[in-house]
This record gives C-alpha cells, sequence and structure tokens, in this order.
C-alpha cells in the first residue's frame, strides 16, 4: 500500500493558528491595530493575543522580513522593512509628511503638548498666525477639531493617531518629558528675577 | 520661509546667528547692554528687503522676538522708570516675559525632536487610509402587521388639496364701471381732473379707469387735454370743449 510522503507537519498548534489569524487582519488593517481590536476579531484573550504578536514580531523584524511588524499609535501595524526603502520610494509618496515647514512642526509640537488646545492659545504662544498652519496640518490630517472650549466656543484641537503613526510614536506618552525640551522656566525666571531685583525700590 | 531664528548677525558685541545670541542673553552670558537691538532690525529689514518678498510669518516672528529683547534691555537699563513702562507690576511681567519665552522655546525644541523622528522614519514605508468599514451590526425588528404598513401607507396616498392660486389672479375691474363713473361725473360737471378723481385707487383701477377715457374719447363723448407731460389730465365734455372753443374762438 502506498501511502504520500509528508514532508510538512499539517498540524497547527493552537498559538500558531492565532498568529496566523493575527496576521491577516493585520494585513487588511490600514491603521494599527490595538489589542482590544485584536482580542474581539480574533476571539482571543488579550494575553494570548500578546503572546502570539511577540511571535509575530520575531517573524517580521528588521532584516528578517520584507514586512515589520511595529507597535505605533497604540496599536500594532505592519510596515515596509528599511531595506525596501528605494524600491518602496520608486512606486510610493509619502504625502503626510512632505514639506512639513518649521512652523508646522512648532505648531505641532505645541498641540501634541498642550492639546486639546484652541487657536489662540497656540498664537498666544507662536507669537504669530496660526490660521494657515493649522489648516494645513488638519488638512494633512496630523491634527483634528478635538471638541470646544467650555468659555468662548473655541474649537480645541488635538492631535490625530496617524500624526502617531507618522512619528513612530507607540502612545503621546512617548514623547520627551517636557523638563527636559529646552530651558527651564525656574531658571530664565530666576534670572528676569535677578534683574528685577536690581532696580531701587 | 525666512528661518528669523538663522538670521545671520554682525554686530560689535555678537557675531552669529540671532537663535545664539538669544540664547545668550537668557544664559546672561551676554550682557544685553551691550547689544545693539537697532542693528538687529537692521539686519532683519535687509535681510527681508533682500529677499524681494514680504513674509508675514516671519516679521511676526521677528516683532514677538525683538519686542521681548526690547523689553529686557529696557529693564536693564532703566530700572527706577521701569514702573512706569509696564501696567504689570515688573515682577509679573518679568515672570510672563520669562514664561512665554520659556514656553516658545520649548515648543520649538519639541519641534526640533519631531524633526529628527521623522528624519528617522523619513525611509520608511507603510499603508494609511481609512480603516475598511467595520460590519454592521445585525438588527433584528419585531414582527409586524402588514395592515399596518398598509394603513400608514393609506395615510399617505390622499390626495393632497388643490394649491390655491388666488393671490396670483390681478382683479380687473370692468371697463364698463368706469364709463358710468365717468359719464354720471361728466353729467355733473363739465371737466374734471384725472388724477384727483383716481386718487386712492390700484394700480390696476386706474389703468382700466384710463382704458374707459380713451373709450369715451374715442366715442367723442369728451376731450382729453394734457399741458405737458406727465401734466395733470384734465377730460372736459366733448359739447362744453366745442363751446369753449367757440367762445375763444368768438372773443
Amino acid at each position: 500500500m502506498e501511502r504520500p510522503l509528508r514532508l510538512i507537519p499539517t498540524e497547527v498548534t493552537p498559538a500558531a493558528e492565532l498568529a496566523r489569524t493575527l496576521e491577516a487582519l493585520l494585513v487588511v488593517a490600514s491603521q494599527p491595530l490595538p489589542v482590544a481590536e485584536l482580542s474581539a476579531a480574533a476571539q482571543a484573550a488579550a494575553a494570548e493575543i500578546e503572546q502570539a504578536l511577540e511571535v509575530l514580531g520575531e517573524r517580521f523584524a528588521e532584516g528578517s522580513s520584507g514586512i515589520v511588524l511595529e507597535h505605533v499609535a497604540g496599536g500594532y501595524a505592519f510596515r515596509a522593512s528599511a531595506a525596501a526603502t528605494e524600491a518602496c520610494a520608486r512606486l510610493f509618496e509619502k504625502p503626510v509628511e512632505k514639506g512639513l515647514s518649521q512652523a508646522a512642526l512648532e505648531t505641532l509640537a505645541i498641540v501634541a503638548y498642550l492639546g486639546p488646545v484652541t487657536r489662540p492659545e497656540i498664537t498666544r504662544i507662536r507669537g504669530v498666525n496660526v490660521d494657515g498652519v493649522i489648516a494645513g496640518l488638519a488638512e494633512r490630517g496630523l491634527i483634528a477639531e478635538g471638541g470646544r472650549e467650555n468659555e468662548f466656543g473655541a474649537i480645541r484641537y488635538r492631535t490625530t493617531p496617524l500624526f502617531e503613526r507618522i512619528f513612530g510614536l507607540e502612545s503621546l506618552a512617548a514623547l520627551p518629558r517636557v523638563d527636559d525640551l529646552g530651558d527651564d522656566v525656574a531658571q530664565i525666571r530666576e534670572r528676569l528675577e535677578t534683574v528685577a531685583e536690581k532696580r531701587p525700590a | 520661509m525666512l528661518a528669523v531664528r538663522e538670521l545671520e548677525l554682525d554686530l560689535d558685541a555678537f557675531e552669529g546667528p540671532f537663535d545664539l545670541l538669544l540664547s545668550l542673553v537668557l544664559r546672561e552670558e551676554l550682557p544685553l547692554q551691550e547689544v545693539d537691538l537697532a542693528e538687529i532690525i537692521i539686519a532683519f529689514v535687509e535681510h527681508l528687503d533682500g529677499r524681494g518678498e514680504l513674509d508675514l510669518d516671519a516679521c511676526g516672528e521677528f516683532l514677538v522676538l525683538i519686542s521681548a529683547l526690547l523689553e529686557l534691555k529696557a529693564r536693564a537699563m532703566f530700572p527706577e522708570e521701569e514702573a512706569e513702562l509696564a501696567e504689570l507690576e515688573p515682577e509679573e511681567a518679568a515672570e510672563e516675559l520669562a514664561r512665554r519665552l520659556a514656553e516658545y522655546r520649548r515648543a520649538k525644541e519639541a519641534a526640533n525632536w519631531l524633526r529628527e523622528r521623522l528624519d528617522d522614519r523619513r525611509d520608511l514605508f507603510f499603508r494609511i487610509g481609512p480603516a475598511p468599514l467595520a460590519p454592521k451590526a445585525e438588527r433584528k425588528l419585531a414582527q409586524q402587521d402588514p395592515e399596518k404598513l398598509a394603513g400608514a401607507l393609506r395615510l399617505l396616498a390622499v390626495e393632497p388639496p388643490e394649491p390655491s392660486t388666488g393671490h396670483m389672479a390681478l382683479r380687473f375691474p370692468p371697463v364698463s364701471q368706469f364709463l358710468d363713473r365717468w359719464r354720471t361725473l361728466l353729467r355733473r360737471r363739465a371737466r374734471f381732473d384725472f388724477d384727483q378723481e383716481v386718487a386712492g385707487l390700484s394700480r390696476v383701477e386706474i389703468a382700466v379707469a384710463f382704458l374707459a377715457l380713451l373709450e369715451l374719447r374715442k366715442q367723442n363723448e369728451i376731450a382729453i387735454a394734457q399741458a405737458a407731460p406727465f401734466a395733470p389730465i384734465r377730460i372736459s365734455r366733448a359739447d362744453a370743449e366745442r363751446s369753449l372753443s367757440w367762445n375763444v374762438r368768438s372773443a
């Protein structure tokens, strides 16, 4: 009696099955998927999802695959490997981040740190009119309206998940601490106060 | 955009970018009293002129920075007169100024951090776009009686009332009505003034009244006279006119 020769084991463990399901979900998604969504779609516990994601992270890693799994914008997503950059650049554009001006980045930084924040508040910090910059950032999808201020009903702006994706942030918490940026306000105040104190009473 | 903070300065006390000058001043490594702020303004204006176009953003930014510097310098140079310079208490003003400068510097530093971050990811491609639509939740409806639907439709199937066009119709009084009126009038008076007689009537009525006059004129019952365009129209009995003309001729 002749039996077919089996070189590849056909049995699939439940963990491997779950990993395949997650792969499938991630390849369809065009935005990062949070663990909760993966869990609901794959009908598996969050802990199992995270285990499976770890397996996928090793498989889809820079250097071993053209597709790389990244933890970004509060979820998980596939991206092209850095090695494939040149080929990708021949075929695709990067319209969201293309030509972001210094003014746009400063405004974006203010919204990211202080958001939800109103236009007048941004204007006060930057010292110039930001209407055009705000409109441009909203058009790129990096910021969006996020409610209104109670007192005068001014629109508040916040950064979008796309902002986190473009800048490769797991969340807004991944931004550097405010204290690590620029001069310390207390330090500057101290110096100015020293100047003020020189004034005779 | 013109980067104000990259503006190259060549002053007596300082040589380098505006940005560095700001940093040195804030760190008190460069006494502001020794810096000629007018020179900075001239450098900026020349730079602006060299570009041949007005960059309002850059001008605004420059204005904020230079005014902050001017205020700082004024405080340092004229400490006694300072109280008159600002509405705020000097300590408050200094604090506000420091807060604003620090806030601005932080925003700038954060922007630099974002720029570096962006440069790191410049080479990475990924799919962006709206998420595929989630399946719609199935809605279970309670069993319904088809007769109920028919009843609801029947209510809608009633013929709507004919729209009224009454407001659109112009009401023309019959010409005969005015023929009678003028004849009655002429029996009493030999002549009358048209405008006076139709005062208070509607436009349409006046028009019909005038048509009646023309009708009477055609039948040679009256004479119509008008001294000049838009002057009052005078109407007289045809026989009265004749007798008048006769009188005139006989005079």
